[in-house]
């Protein structure tokens, strides 16, 4: 065996995160994005890493309720807050309608943006901020779909502010 | 990555001792783009701390009637802030032309001014780069410099600020509160950023145990006139190739001031008091407008792949002008 | 046959998985002790590895070992075994196989290390000392060299016919122009990945990144020396791949050496700017001349096409058949030379070839439309072709006629008003083009297996892939179909090396190919259920032959007489049958030799440029489709609109750069390589025309993961022209070529 000297000070820290509605107290070493978190020790692999620097929205979540690239930020920052992945999305065995919009109206092909996408979307309905198609198609440009399926998307996007309109 | 140690800071005072005690700290607030280029080993700090848990997050009115936004604020809070949306609308729009909704509801308004440059060869460890390692060269001076500076580079540099929510806050001449050892003090815009000269791995002229704090908009908003212009290789989630921030006072359709902030074109937002001032008491019109842009590009040099800035930033301003003063484009002649 | 199953708009069968984050994918297979490789890359183009210094890596406590070509294990010593099924003619790539450095981000070694972070950390922590060789990147240095391949991957060029030279020179009206496209990159979204699974005593189970299980099995026996039945790969989702997953990459090699050699489970997933170390689309520069009589005729057509690739391998693509395949003409010329450049070997990019030579084909065929001085249409119209000249057969079938006539009508193609720069909107130029194309329709030979079980549930399943084209979907169709049976009784399998063999899923060939098998392996599974029913002496069935029954509502029963009729859950449990299991393998029809087959399309689109600022918005796409039988509307729509969004990226953004300072692909991420986002892609109607085809395959289908962007680049070039006056004919128009 090699002699191993140079241990990185890499440190954890304790915190705790409320997961798709379940509070958990994890030990996370510094360095650790909280998509990795989320993909590796929580197998909570829903979460895409298309990039891994913020340059294409496929590891979206919810956190506190916004959506953000979990792979532009430190897991370790977030003791406290409370996140939604794709995996949270559905109640009892029910889709949440946004993703039984995505496959009613075929937008996706590969699936792999999919999760990013679908959280994309219900945080632009919480924001409230796309009034038209083209302010769909901008607050949706953060979401590279690779497959080519924006238009497919833009509908369920329509629909679902149209659905939260008349809610 | 490199490994580091982490704290996170409960006040600024503590925040600025932390950065100034601790060989090679940072602070981190949004992250997006400090942990995209530490993944890179761009940027390698051994100490981090953390400071969104300081309360700098608002948004507030000063005595003076300006606005007052907290470090901290998102740019997504920024952008859709009453006060910003109604009274500072061309900075609002700048936000939101730049990155992407993920993007902005991490990304703080104090990181988005220090955000690093977008250069090909900045991100990449294994070319040559003065900004990332002093005296290695310049890669983008004879290599890819699409999205290079036209303007106030210099041999040993040539890349650009990529913010496009800087470019609105110069030609809205705010003024960033900051906090060191030594106290606070305040940096009109203009003088935040650097060119890049023979030092150009230094962004701006923020000491590295200093922290932001605020920005500060002073009362003129230019809500009635203005307009941000962002050219780009696509139409959403890419960076400006060249941006145009315009803010017109005008009485009638004569203006009274005029402010032009360019982005993508330098190494930090361009502003030219001296053009600028050729329009105070002219009429809006395009024969106007154009000697403006002129003398904007007037001394411009580019490169191989970015000499179309020159032209495409004269008539981004041409446009930006005439659109926040609301001059019929048809009527104008084309 | 029913109809009640094929040609509906089915929702995909795996919708549920992909929309609640279950489906996995290569990297998401977390296994205990899984340890994680980090790729380390060359940081030049072409020379040596002098020194390499692995000691501080591997200080690093957690560090488990770093591979280089210094103490990786013995491996096959012949190109053979690293050939895999898409391999191109040459010497392919070997990993760690000595210290030479053939391109820039070369793999030179593997750390591997108990959690990402650390492997990643470590890998920083390599330090690599080179001898740097001269080399050459310059496409347009080095084309005085190009070169004639010993051996095509892509169809031979046809020698000519007629008198191409004479007829041009005598031609009327004339066309002799350059066209050109950079390098692009698949960039699917998923990054490629692996993770071997070491199951003990020198067996491993790999969930692999790849558009064929079988052909990473081969590729590791091959490599490895490992037996058939210690190598499983599955790949059950793959997050795209355009072609990226044709051959197997060397996250496939590093993962499988480092699990066999540590005897552990190792997963190694490259980085974005990995993704641009390996295949891409080869850059192109094509001559063509074309001459037309006065009255539109097109009299000869000379194509000459200058195509990347590397020094390693000659990768060559259909570049040139297209004048052949898309109009009547007498007199045409076309060569295919490569020019040999210190990078990767290029690979298939969705449409490989297609893309790229119909582009500067329909980009001439434009101008001369306009030197002629008819509508691009008429001018189409009047050469249309109903056999392929480049092997004299006539066309499977050939509804690109009602492409045109649908497409027009939807476009509004009759207001269009021919002068360039006539129609107009504020600043913006407004322009109108179209462009058709073509992609080959073959069936390849395929196995399939079925099982039926007496609680009536039907699997059935081959060693294909869906990288999200929708092959679980429409093969369940084609099964339910076949079976008579409701979609939720049938289970399509695949990505599975255990299951029957199957060719890699590309060439728009899967739904052809293994729809068939699907079909034939059900009508086998049908005449055994008929054979079972049969062995009771008094079965009503008795005196039937197989074309006298059918399957329907989980019935067979006799046509004549649907009163006669058995459950099929009923016949296997009568006979004491827990299941019945069929094998088949189909094979493309004699009759198919006679005959070329091909999809085709017209587009049509409009453009909004800025005239002062160069800005180019694709506002409208009307896409008309050829495409034989459409198994699923909704799927089939789907893969027409990510045709055409590719075809937007193609014609205005993507851009491999190559750096000539370094060797290297520079802007190596998807911040600066850029690929349509959302606020790029506007109103898109797509048409499927009716096309019947008996020809082609059993089921009439055609396949369409190609025929959606063959033709929208040309055509968006061709609108940009109407609107500007400008032809730009070097990809991409960006707004610094118009303005």
């Amino acid at each position: 065996m090699q002699e191993k000297a140079l241990s990185p000070t890499v440190s954890t820290e304790i915190i705790t995160l409320t997961i798709n509605g379940t509070s958990k107290q994890l030990e996370v070493e510094v360095w650790t994005s909280l998509l990795d978190l989320l993909r590796e020790p929580l197998d909570l692999t829903g979460t895409k890493k298309g990039c891994d620097h913020g340059q294409c929205g496929a590891c979206t979540i919810l956190l506190d309720g916004k959506r953000i690239n979990s792979c532009l930020t430190l897991a370790v920052m977030h003791d406290g807050s409370e996140l939604t992945t794709i995996e949270g999305l559905a109640q009892d065995g029910e889709l949440h309608p946004v993703q039984q919009a995505f496959i009613d109206h075929d937008a996706f092909q590969c699936g792999y943006c999919t999760p990013g996408q679908i959280c994309s979307t219900i945080g632009l309905i919480n924001e409230g901020k796309a009034k038209t198609l083209d302010d769909i198609r901008d607050l949706m440009s953060g979401n590279i779909c690779r497959c080519g399926a924006y238009t497919n998307i833009v509908k369920v996007v329509q629909e679902a502010l149209e659905r939260n309109h008349k809610a | 990555m490199k490994p580091f140690t982490y704290t996170r800071a409960d006040d600024v005072t503590s925040a600025v001792s932390e950065v100034s005690r601790q060989e090679g700290a940072k602070v981190i607030a949004g992250g997006t783009n400090l942990l995209d280029l530490m993944k890179i080993d761009v940027m390698q700090p051994r100490h981090l701390v953390d400071i969104t848990r300081l309360a700098l997050t608002t948004i507030e009115k000063t005595a003076e009637g300006g606005l007052l936004l907290g470090a901290l604020a998102t740019n997504a809070d920024t952008a859709y802030h009453e006060q910003v949306e109604q009274r500072y609308p061309l900075l609002s729009h700048a936000i939101l032309a730049g990155a992407t909704a993920q993007l902005r509801n991490k990304a703080t308004d104090a990181g988005n001014l220090l955000q690093r440059t977008r250069c090909y060869y900045f991100y990449d460890t294994h070319t040559a780069c003065n900004k990332r390692e002093p005296g290695t060269g310049c890669s983008a001076i004879h290599g890819y410099n699409r999205n290079h500076a036209i303007l106030g580079h210099s041999e040993h540099c040539i890349a650009t600020h990529p913010s496009d929510m800087a470019v609105a806050l110069a030609a809205l001449e705010a003024r960033i509160h900051v906090t060191g050892p030594q106290g606070e003090r305040t940096i009109p815009i203009a003088d935040f950023h650097r060119l890049p000269g023979d030092t150009p791995e230094k962004d701006t002229n923020l000491a590295d145990d200093e922290i932001i704090t605020a920005i500060e908009l002073s009362p003129k908003g230019f809500a009635r006139h203005y307009t941000y212009l962002k050219n780009r290789d696509r139409a959403s989630y890419a960076f400006a190739l060249v941006s145009v921030a315009v803010g017109l006072d005008m009485e009638g359709d004569t203006i009274q001031e005029a402010r032009i902030a360019l982005g993508g074109v330098a190494h930090k937002p361009w502003r030219n008091p001296e053009a600028e001032a050729l329009l105070t008491g002219k009429k809006a019109s395009r024969e106007n407008f154009q000697p403006v842009a002129d003398a904007y590009v007037h001394g411009a040099k580019g490169f191989e792949h970015n000499s179309f800035k020159i032209e495409l930033a004269r008539r981004s301003i041409v446009r930006a002008l005439m659109q926040a003063a609301h001059v019929d484009q048809n009527s104008n002649g084309n | 046959m029913a109809t009640n199953q094929i040609g509906k708009p089915q929702n995909r069968v795996d919708g549920r998985d992909k929309v609640t984050g279950q489906a996995r994918y290569a990297a998401e297979f977390n296994v205990k002790d899984l340890a994680y490789g980090v790729v380390v890359s060359s940081a030049i183009a072409k020379g040596r590895i002098k020194e390499m210094d692995t000691s501080e890596a591997l200080r690093v406590e957690g560090v488990l070992e770093v591979f280089t070509s210094e103490n990786r294990p013995k491996l096959a010593s012949y190109d053979t075994s690293f050939q895999d099924e898409d391999a191109p003619p040459g010497s392919p790539f070997r990993p760690l196989f000595n210290r030479d450095v053939l391109f820039n981000m070369q793999p030179i070694a593997l750390v591997v290390a108990e959690t990402y972070e650390l492997a990643r950390y470590a890998a920083s922590l390599v330090k690599v000392e080179y001898e740097t060789e001269e080399y050459a990147t310059d496409f347009e240095k080095e084309r005085p060299n190009a070169y004639v391949p010993e051996e095509y991957k892509s169809t031979t060029p046809p020698d000519p016919w007629g008198k191409p030279e004479t007829a041009l020179k005598e031609a009327e009206h004339k066309v002799a122009e350059e066209y050109s496209h950079p390098s692009q990159h698949h960039n699917p979204m998923e990054m490629h990945a692996t993770t071997a699974v070491w199951e003990g005593d020198g067996r491993i189970t790999v969930y692999d990144k790849i558009q064929g299980v079988l052909n990473s099995q081969e590729y590791i026996m091959g490599v490895f020396g490992l037996a058939k039945e210690d190598v499983r790969v599955l790949s059950p989702f793959v997050g795209g791949a355009f072609g990226s997953g044709l051959r197997p990459q060397y996250q496939l090699f590093m993962a499988v050496m480092a699990t066999l050699e540590l005897k552990r489970s190792v997963r190694v997933a490259l980085t974005r700017p990995q993704m641009f170390s390996f295949g891409h689309r080869p850059k192109t520069v094509q001559q063509l001349s074309l001459g037309a009589a006065a009255d539109g005729t097109l009299e000869a057509v000379v194509h000459h096409v200058f195509a990347e690739t590397s020094r390693f391998e000659d990768y060559s693509e259909d570049v040139i058949i297209w004048p052949g395949v898309l109009y009547k003409c007498d007199n045409v010329k076309v060569s295919h030379k490569l020019v040999g450049l210190d990078v990767y070997t290029p690979l298939d990019m969705r449409a490989p070839g297609g893309t790229t030579g119909i582009y500067a084909l329909e980009c001439a065929i434009d101008e001369l439309s306009y030197k002629v001085g008819m509508d691009p249409v008429e001018f189409r119209l009047k050469n249309y072709s109903v056999r392929d000249q480049n092997e004299d057969k006539p066309f499977s079938s050939k509804e690109l006629r009602e492409c045109y006539r649908q497409g027009a009508e939807l476009f509004g193609w009759k207001d269009r008003k021919p002068q360039p720069r006539s129609m107009r909107e504020g600043h913006n130029l407004i322009g109108w083009g179209v462009a058709n194309g073509a992609w080959e329709a073959t069936q390849k030979p395929s196995g399939a297996k079925a099982v039926l079980t007496k609680e009536g549930k039907l699997t059935v399943s081959s060693a294909t892939a869906d990288i999200g084209t929708g092959t679980y979907t429409i093969m369940s169709q084609i099964a339910a179909e076949c079976m008579g049976l409701p979609i939720e009784a049938v289970e399509f399998k695949l990505g599975d090396s255990s299951l029957p063999q199957s060719p890699l899923e590309g060439g728009s060939w899967t739904a052809s190919t293994v729809g068939s098998a699907v079909k034939l392996v059900c009508e086998k599974l049908g005449e055994k259920l008929l054979e079972l029913a049969q062995e009771s002496d008094d079965s009503p069935f008795k005196e039937a032959g197989i074309e006298e029954v059918e399957f329907t509502d989980g019935q067979m029963r006799l046509k004549e007489n649907s009163s006669v009729a058995i459950p099929l859950t009923q016949l296997l449990r009568d006979n004491k049958k827990d299941n019945i299991q069929v094998e088949a393998e189909s094979k493309p029809s004699d009759e198919q030799e006679n005959y070329s087959p091909y999809s085709h399309s017209a587009v049509f689109v409009e453009v909004k440029v800025d005239e002062d600022l160069g800005t180019i918005k694709v506002t409208r796409v009307v896409t008309a489709v050829a495409g034989g039988r459409i198994l699923n509307p909704k799927t089939a729509r789907s893969q027409i609109l990510g045709g055409v969004v590719w075809g937007i990226g193609m014609a205005l953004e993507e851009e491999s750069v190559m750096d000539h300072q370094y060797g290297r692909f520079i802007n190596h991420d998807l911040a600066e390589y850029h690929v349509p986002v959302n606020a790029d892609v506007h109103d898109v109607e797509v048409i499927f025309v009716d096309e019947e085809d008996s020809i082609v395959n059993p089921l009439g289908v055609k396949g369409l993961g190609e025929i959606g962007i063959v033709s929208v680049a040309p055509a968006i070039a061709n609108a940009v022209y109407h609107a500007t006056g400008k032809r730009v004919r070097d990809l991409p128009i960006t707004l610094d070529k118009v303005m």
